[in-house]
């Protein structure tokens, strides 16, 4: 019974420790989820050189097996994974939805009124409401253009040289 | 304006529809000349065929699902200053032209900004012929979106709606699937027009469950998926 109860706050206290890490953006949490990664391989060397330690550890906390106190790790260390590749693949799909539509706006052209005034400006694509996390790679000029201020294309056709945009880091 | 319905675009996602689009776009355009289909990365004849028969046709270059082609569709239509009002209207036939002509006509009163139409409000009861299941998984999607948006709707997902530019510009679809049709009652849920909710209306629709839309149509397998996307946005 009183292991059960260990059990349960243990959990809770990971989860809510987890799930802020997770849902929270800058680069403060990127800092400490990189902390916490380096933290993690110490821990493994540690536990590779002295494998009783996980049971010490288990025992001190009420539960039995340093094998379970792995697994519930595993397991919560499982769902952030799942969470935080979601709400990744979701921002992807929310950029990639706002270039196609882009595209496909720029190529459809505008509405031909009958009495042909000047074509309005084509709507800026709003922002999604997650701001996007610029990787620190970025020179400080680098902004997210809006499509009136996009740097004029060369003559020659010629693609302008862009900065490589890395993917958002995946820790 | 008004009489010609100039000022009106039908925003219709299209998508794998060949064999039907050329009769819808040609029957809509009888009343309503601005069409635009915004095909969704078909893969078959179905941009084409919406271009010969008169309609704009916006091409996504790749799939990306209705509620992104219903955006795309907003966007395209903002676009016009002449627009007044948008209707979505279904590639697959199962609206009835008719029944846009009626909504329009409550839209253009101008006591509300947004007409949805209502296989539940129909008099002539067809809503019976959709079959028990489909009813159950359409009442329940309905008592959800009421229940998560504070509207009041008797039918939440119906393609066939009418909404006025300014609601329009407010409109945010990101939801790329199936779960768009809620996410738009709840967008305009709590939507506010100079500081005012947005008045909303119903109208009953008719819709032609053919064969073809049928086969087409959402399965119980889909409303699960809707409410998988509703609950992780």
């Amino acid at each position: 019974m009183r292991q059960l109860v260990v059990q349960l706050l243990l959990i809770a206290g990971t989860l809510i420790i987890a799930w802020r890490l997770l849902m929270s953006y800058g680069q403060k949490a990127q800092a400490v989820r990189r902390m916490g990664l380096l933290m993690f391989a110490a821990f493994a060397i540690w536990s590779i050189l002295d494998p009783r330690i996980w049971t010490r550890l288990a025992q001190l906390v009420g539960i039995g097996r340093g094998a379970d106190l792995i697994l519930y790790g595993l397991v919560v260390a499982f769902f952030g994974f799942v969470v935080t590749t979601f709400r990744r693949f979701r921002e992807l799909e929310n950029r990639y939805t706002q270039l196609a539509r882009r595209l496909a706006l720029d190529e459809a052209g505008t509405p031909a009124g009958p009495q042909d005034v000047d074509p309005p400006a084509p709507r800026p694509l709003p922002t999604t409401s997650v701001p996007p996390q610029l990787p620190p790679s970025l020179p400080p000029s680098f902004s997210p253009a809006s499509p009136a201020e996009r740097p004029p294309a060369t003559d020659q056709g010629a693609l302008p040289v862009t900065p490589i945009v890395k993917a958002a880091d995946a820790d | 304006m008004g009489m010609n319905n100039a000022d009106v675009w039908l925003v219709v996602p299209l998508y794998n529809e060949a064999s039907v689009i050329g009769g819808v776009v040609r029957e809509s355009r009888s009343v309503f000349p601005k069409v635009v289909c915004v095909d969704d990365g078909s893969s078959d004849d179905s941009a084409a065929t919406a271009e010969r028969s008169g309609a704009v046709v916006v091409r996504h270059p790749v799939n990306l699902g209705q509620g992104a082609a219903l955006q795309t569709g907003f966007d395209y239509a903002l676009s016009d200053p002449e627009m007044r009002y948008v209707v979505t209207f279904d590639a697959d036939g199962q609206h009835r032209v008719s029944d846009v002509e009626v909504m329009l006509a409550r839209i253009r009163r101008g006591d509300v900004q947004v007409v949805f139409g209502s296989r539940f409000l129909d008099r002539s009861g067809q809503a019976s012929t959709a079959g028990i299941l489909k009813k159950v998984v359409l009442r329940s999607a309905v008592a959800y979106t009421n229940l998560t948006t504070g509207t009041r709707l008797t039918d939440a997902h119906n393609g066939l709606r009418v909404l006025e530019r300014s609601v329009v510009l407010r409109l945010q679809v990101t939801q790329n699937r199936m779960a768009h049709a809620s996410e738009i009652v709840s967008q305009i849920g709590s939507m506010r027009l100079d500081g005012r909710a947005v008045a909303i209306a119903e109208e009953p629709v008719h819709i032609l469950y053919t064969d073809y839309s049928r086969a087409k149509g959402q399965s119980l397998w889909n409303a699960v998926n809707i409410l998988a996307e509703l609950i992780w946005r």
